[in-house]
């Protein structure tokens, strides 16, 4: 019900929605929550367990009730709460965790099993058999239990993560918020000022309470307009600090436009900010606690301070006969607040026998309230007196139990709380909060003047922190009303008193956990689930503990409380994970032969970041094997051009590059000669392989390295320890060069054919011999020349600036078709270096060392190297390693398959028989059956076995011939003619 | 004679303009990487003032004005851009071309902080961040190099390979910003 | 959690490369004997308070970084350039 003249909306804009299908009308600056209660909307949602009817408890972020989903299919956001959603023309809402309806809910049945369902319910009764566990009890549960349900389609709606950076960060729009930002804005301060609300001013827009005479919102008016001029201050409404990180690291959600009906098609839903600050005032206010009174859940029970809230900042009264239950002062400012604006007070009932309260309306002191009646909502509440049993009929209760500091933030980095008697709750330890300046209400201040001088208090140390000063800052006239207490934290009685309304918990689940010596805060939470919904017990926690160590017969000090961690409200992964959504996954590298690969119809593969071409279909070819063999057989026969482009190439230079080169590589490069290329091997500091490669020598102190695909980023960084870690005295300077060039290998018996028909000066075997490596001119751009082999055939790699690699390839491939050859692609590559038993990382596989790969004897001895020592370890040599060896099928050809397991022909195939298993197989058009590279326990002294190869993942199981890991050309000199 | 047709780094992708911002290639002008050897720090930059006209730069700044500039590009490292280097530059330091291997462009506008502040996780205004400053840091997951070069213009440099992922990068925070 | 690179100034952790403890940079001699070498490589210290390890600015300036700070308090003591430590 609206009351008239009240409320800080805009009655001239009325804003039509949608709840459960049902068609309201609401005002312009109006949540969910709000205009709900203003169309006279009860029952909001059912509660998790017992699907009890359920209405709104409170008028903030710390909802446990009114969770809701908005929008539909793929967009639809579900478990929003009502308090916080903003409602907009079109906005459709519905509720959750019912069916088929919010008013006739079957699963509201739980309700009458209740006896049975107490905490504990489900670990003790769906125990055995265990083969249940999975097939019957967890569908059953999950489908029973849960909230909002995600709509199983893409979503749609953009997200977005930003950076900010702040001298002070201010976390909380208040009274406290606001004097501090003031302060340091006016110090000059770099200051971002958060508050999770659409409209700043915190408690100021929610009482009446006067600040210099004048209605509290005027003042926040001014505040911020003066904040808003200046360059130095940024307000960012709507945003909820949700995580405090190491380092002044804040984790930050913006609701950019879930209050829009008509959001530009770019904007995003909200955003997830990453703000790192200097110094920060934690200013985030209080959160009231509910009374576990019996019956304390029906739709029209609801927190004193979110009436007030309804009242005074959106003009609606919670009921038309309301009933104010309380424990302190605050709680008569509901009665008297309700009174003033015309609504009837049924009752102001004071658990306290001395408090002093007043009010034209029925007043009870030293009282409870011990039970509530009403179907779907309240009807009457039940009033134990000195003299008896009142019965009060009431459509709201307004009660509250005291106020908790919103302390959750000083915690995130291991902080705990300390309980402060005074107030009867737990406040933020300032030994735990290095930069981080408790103001307000969330130290425990609570009277209006003291929050807003705290506000200037704490900017003030931070000022200090930050090295500036302070201004001298006047402040407003302001109440300093005391908050007096008696803790009341549950009135017994026969029927359920709850304590998270989220989760279904009562206070006869909390003593059930003592009594079966769940006696800790965290055993507690975990048995019970108090504080495990969405709202993570900030209604709950104080009051649960209270119960707790009443049970236990601790103290709440001793007692403690729960850890506190981020998110301090629900953050969706769309939103902190937006930077990552689609191709924000990972870059894309592209080579410069990419658009014409595509042009030919070659499908891509990711190798790492980049993207090869996988093979070149060509007309008439069906499958990639066809297209495969082909590319093959034109590299053994004419000749092939492959960009190779994405391996690593480092340039090193420097007096010492070749000592450096000498330590990384196990074998010599200070011996190799100015123009030659020398194959290396480079081991970790453990005796693996670490990668392998070449080293060009392109001058006396001037060496080129290049790297696998694979590898590259961890050799360049091993690469970079080496020289500054081990060895900062030598004078080497390193430097990536594998986008510079563009680099193509030209591969077969026509390789240079190709090549003299587009060199300035033609090359041949004395000029240019197998190892060979030097600057050549090719259509006058100067290139580089490198006469290595991955092919085993007559070949070379050609490379040459970047900007020219995409005219190259072109001209590249047209000669060489005019030869008979073509371009190929990873998958003939790799079969050409198979036949050819050339590794890749299949086979250093990082628990391989030279000695596995048969190239033992690559590691010099006379020259110390990284990994050299460990390589001689026991256990890295002999009989029992895994060594390389090659495998073909034992007569008729058979698929052998990656990563199948090698086993003694005939043994059963069980771990203990392993023997090793296939790294690299392929079909080998050359020899016409398949082969295999694989790792077999002293494989090199068993060629000509017969062993078998099973893969049960595929189901093979093949007999195979160990044999050299050569299996064509094995004198190599294809590749020198 | 048939020549080797040149080809940028970003191809068709640039320019591209949205809200007020603005993306587009940079003049394609050589580019070195200069190192300079052990205890060669101070001739190499006397050598690069004589041949060059500017110093080599400290951690974090960019010497030198378009048309030839020296930007520090990490530990004991700094792109020349622009002059081809002087042949004496190699005795006192390592100096390697990568004309080709870094794409360069430009990020122009009023709102160019804000579309950074979306992508790149360090304070990029101008109270923090000034012109003849330069940062090595990440775009989003883009190892880079952004210096300012003007009041309300960056000049960002990529690995070539990875132009197109810089400009989608880009381009969807323009839009993000475009759209509040 | 931010550390301050001596050359950039202070960054944010994604940034950097983790190594582990600081030991790498102590390589012994090719001849110091298994139980050195297995040191070296194998053994580490899990300290409840300070310790001192290796860090690459990878996405930064490329430097190799000293770390001293504690495990408990998360606070970053001191950062210095690895190659600074320098060795005979």
């Amino acid at each position: 019900m609206r009351i008239d003249g009240k409320g800080l909306i805009d009655r001239s804009v009325t804003v039509p929605f949608a709840f459960d299908g049902q068609r309201y009308h609401g005002f312009a600056g109006d949540t969910l929550a709000s205009a709900l209660l203003a169309n006279g909307v009860r029952m909001v949602g059912r509660s998790f367990k017992y699907h009890r009817p359920r209405g709104l408890l409170t008028a903030g972020s710390e909802e446990p009730n009114a969770l809701v989903t908005v929008g539909q299919g793929g967009n639809a956001t579900p478990n929003l709460r009502a308090t916080t959603q903003e409602i907009y023309e079109g906005l459709t809402a519905v509720s959750q965790n019912r069916w088929p309806s919010l008013n006739l809910d079957v699963m509201a049945v739980n309700d009458l099993f209740s006896p049975f369902l107490s905490a504990g319910f489900y670990y003790k009764t769906f125990m055995w058999p265990r083969s249940f566990w999975e097939r019957v009890y967890e569908p059953i549960i999950r489908r029973s239990a849960g909230l909002g349900a995600l709509s199983g389609e893409p979503d749609t709606a953009r997200y977005e993560q930003a950076y900010a950076f702040c001298d002070l960060l201010v976390i909380g729009a208040g009274p406290a918020g606001l004097m501090a930002a003031l302060t340091a804005a006016r110090a000059g301060a770099d200051v971002i000022l958060a508050d999770e609300d659409s409209r700043m001013g915190g408690r100021l827009l929610a009482e009446t309470e006067p600040l210099d005479g004048e209605p509290a919102h005027i003042w926040v008016a001014r505040v911020l307009d003066e904040l808003a001029t200046m360059d130095n201050v940024r307000l960012m409404p709507r945003t909820t600090v949700t995580g405090v990180y190491d380092g002044g690291t804040y984790g930050a959600l913006e609701r950019v436009t879930t209050h829009l009906a008509n959001p530009a098609p770019d904007a995003p839903l909200e955003a997830f900010w990453r703000i790192t600050a200097k110094q920060t005032v934690l200013a985030t206010g209080a959160i009231e606690r509910p009374v576990a009174f019996p019956m304390n859940d029906r739709p029209g029970v609801m927190m004193a301070g979110a009436v007030r809230s309804y009242l005074n900042r959106w003009g609606v009264a919670a009921g038309q006969k309301v009933a104010v239950f309380g424990n302190n002062n605050d709680a008569h400012r509901t009665a008297h607040d309700l009174h003033e604006a015309g609504v009837e007070v049924v009752a102001l009932i004071d658990s306290r026998a001395d408090a002093a309260v007043s009010g034209d309306f029925p007043l009870f002191t030293g009282a409870q309230v011990i039970n509530t009646r009403g179907r779907k909502s309240l009807g009457e509440v039940h009033v134990q007196t000195a003299s008896g049993v009142e019965v009060i009929e009431a459509d709201c209760l307004a009660m509250s139990g005291g106020w908790n500091p919103t302390l959750h933030l000083s915690c995130h980095l291991g902080g705990r709380p300390v309980w402060n008697v005074s107030i009867h709750a737990f406040v933020p330890d300032p030994k735990n909060c290095a930069g981080l300046h408790v103001a307000g209400a969330a130290g425990g201040v609570f009277s209006t003047k003291g929050a807003l001088k705290s506000g200037v208090f704490r900017a003030r140390e931070a000022l200090k922190a930050l090295g500036m000063k302070a201004p001298s800052i006047p402040l407003p006239v302001a109440g300093d009303a005391e908050y007096a207490i008696t803790p009341l934290w549950q009135v017994q009685g026969r029927k359920r008193a709850w304590l998270d309304f989220a989760n279904d918990v009562t206070v006869k689940d909390v003593e059930l956990a003592a009594t079966e010596n769940l006696a800790s805060s965290e055993h507690m939470k975990r048995f019970t689930t108090q504080g495990m919904a969405p709202d993570q017990g900030k209604n709950s926690n104080v009051g649960a503990l209270a119960v707790l160590a009443d049970a236990t017969g601790r103290s709440i000090a001793a007692t403690g409380t729960t850890t506190f961690r981020p998110p301090f409200v629900p953050v969706p992964i769309a939103a902190t994970g937006s930077a990552g959504a689609g191709k924000g996954f990972a870059p894309e590298r592209f080579m410069t032969s990419h658009d014409r690969s595509l042009e030919m119809g070659a499908p891509m593969i990711e190798a790492g970041l980049w993207y090869r071409p996988s093979y070149f279909p060509r007309k008439g070819e069906k499958n990639w094997r066809q297209a495969c063999d082909h590319e093959v057989g034109m590299v053994r026969n004419a000749v092939g051009v492959c960009d190779v482009s994405t391996l690593g190439k480092i340039d090193v230079q420097g007096p010492d590059a070749a000592a450096f080169l000498d330590f990384i590589y196990t074998n010599r490069m200070s011996s190799l000669k100015v123009g030659r290329v020398r194959y290396g091997l480079m081991l970790r500091e453990d005796g693996m392989v670490m990668d392998d490669g070449t080293c060009a020598r392109l001058g006396a102190r001037h060496f080129l390295v290049t790297t696998t695909t694979a590898a590259a980023a961890q050799v360049m960084r091993h690469m970079e320890f080496v020289l500054q870690g081990l060895r900062p005295d030598w004078d080497v300077r390193i430097a990536s060069v594998t986008e510079q060039w563009a680099q193509f290998a030209v591969a077969g018996p026509k390789s240079r054919e190709l090549l003299n028909g587009l060199f300035d000066a033609p090359i041949d075997n004395d000029s240019f011999p197998f190892m060979a490596c030097g600057d050549v001119r090719i259509k006058g751009v100067s290139a580089r020349l490198f006469r290595i082999s991955y092919s085993g055939e007559h070949a070379y790699e050609i490379a040459v600036p970047a900007r020219f690699g995409a005219a190259l390839f072109d001209l590249l491939l047209e000669r060489a078709q005019a030869l008979g050859g073509g371009a190929y692609g990873l998958e003939a590559l790799n079969v050409l270096r198979i036949e050819k038993g050339f590794l890749t990382h299949a086979e250093i596989h990082g628990r391989a060392t030279a000695f596995d790969l048969g190239m033992e004897r690559m590691i010099s001895p006379a020259k110390d190297c990284i990994g050299k020592v460990m390589a001689e370890r026991p256990g890295l040599k002999g009989p029992l390693r895994e060594q390389l060896v090659g495998l073909k099928p034992a007569g008729a050809a058979k698929l052998i398959t990656a990563g199948a397991h090698l086993f003694m022909q005939g043994a059963e195939a069980v771990s203990d028989n392993d023997q090793g298993f296939v790294t690299s197989p392929c079909y080998s058009p050359t020899l016409g059956h398949p082969i295999a590279l694989a790792m077999l326990q002293n494989g090199r002294a068993r060629h000509g076995e017969v062993i078998d190869i099973v893969d049960h993942l595929r189901g093979v199981r093949t007999a195979c011939v160990v044999c050299e890991p050569v299996f064509f050309d094995a004198d190599g000199g294809r590749c020198r003619g | 004679m048939v020549e080797l047709m040149e080809k940028s780094a970003f191809g068709g992708l640039l320019p591209v303009e949205v809200g007020t911002c603005r993306i587009f290639a940079a003049l394609p002008e050589p580019m070195h990487l200069v190192s300079p050897y052990k205890g060669q720090g101070k001739p190499l930059s006397d050598a690069m003032k004589k041949a060059h006209g500017m110093a080599f730069p400290a951690a974090g700044r960019a010497t030198g004005k378009e048309g030839a500039r020296l930007v520090w590009f990490g530990l004991e490292q700094a792109m020349l851009i622009g002059p081809a280097p002087d042949a004496r530059l190699s005795e006192f330091a390592a100096v390697v071309d990568q004309s080709d291997g870094w794409a360069v462009l430009r990020l122009q506008g009023p709102q160019a902080e804000d579309v950074l502040a979306r992508l790149v996780p360090v304070d990029m205004r101008a109270g923090h961040f000034k012109r003849g400053q330069t940062v090595r840091t990440q775009l989003q997951h883009l190892h880079v190099s952004i210096t300012r070069v003007g009041s309300e213009v960056f000049q960002i440099m990529a690995m070539r390979s990875m132009a197109k992922t810089l400009v989608d990068e880009l381009q969807g925070a323009m839009r993000l910003v475009a759209a509040r | 959690m931010r550390i301050k690179c001596p050359l950039c100034g202070e960054r944010d952790l994604r940034e950097f490369y983790y190594q582990g403890a600081d030991v790498a940079l102590m390589r012994p001699a090719p001849d110091a004997g298994p139980a050195a070498w297995d040191d070296y490589l194998y053994t580490r210290d899990n300290p409840a308070g300070e310790t001192r390890d290796l860090w690459q600015h990878e996405y930064g300036c490329g430097a190799w970084l000293l770390v001293q700070r504690n495990t408990v308090t998360h606070e970053i003591l001191n950062v210095t350039l690895a190659k600074k430590r320098g060795r005979s």
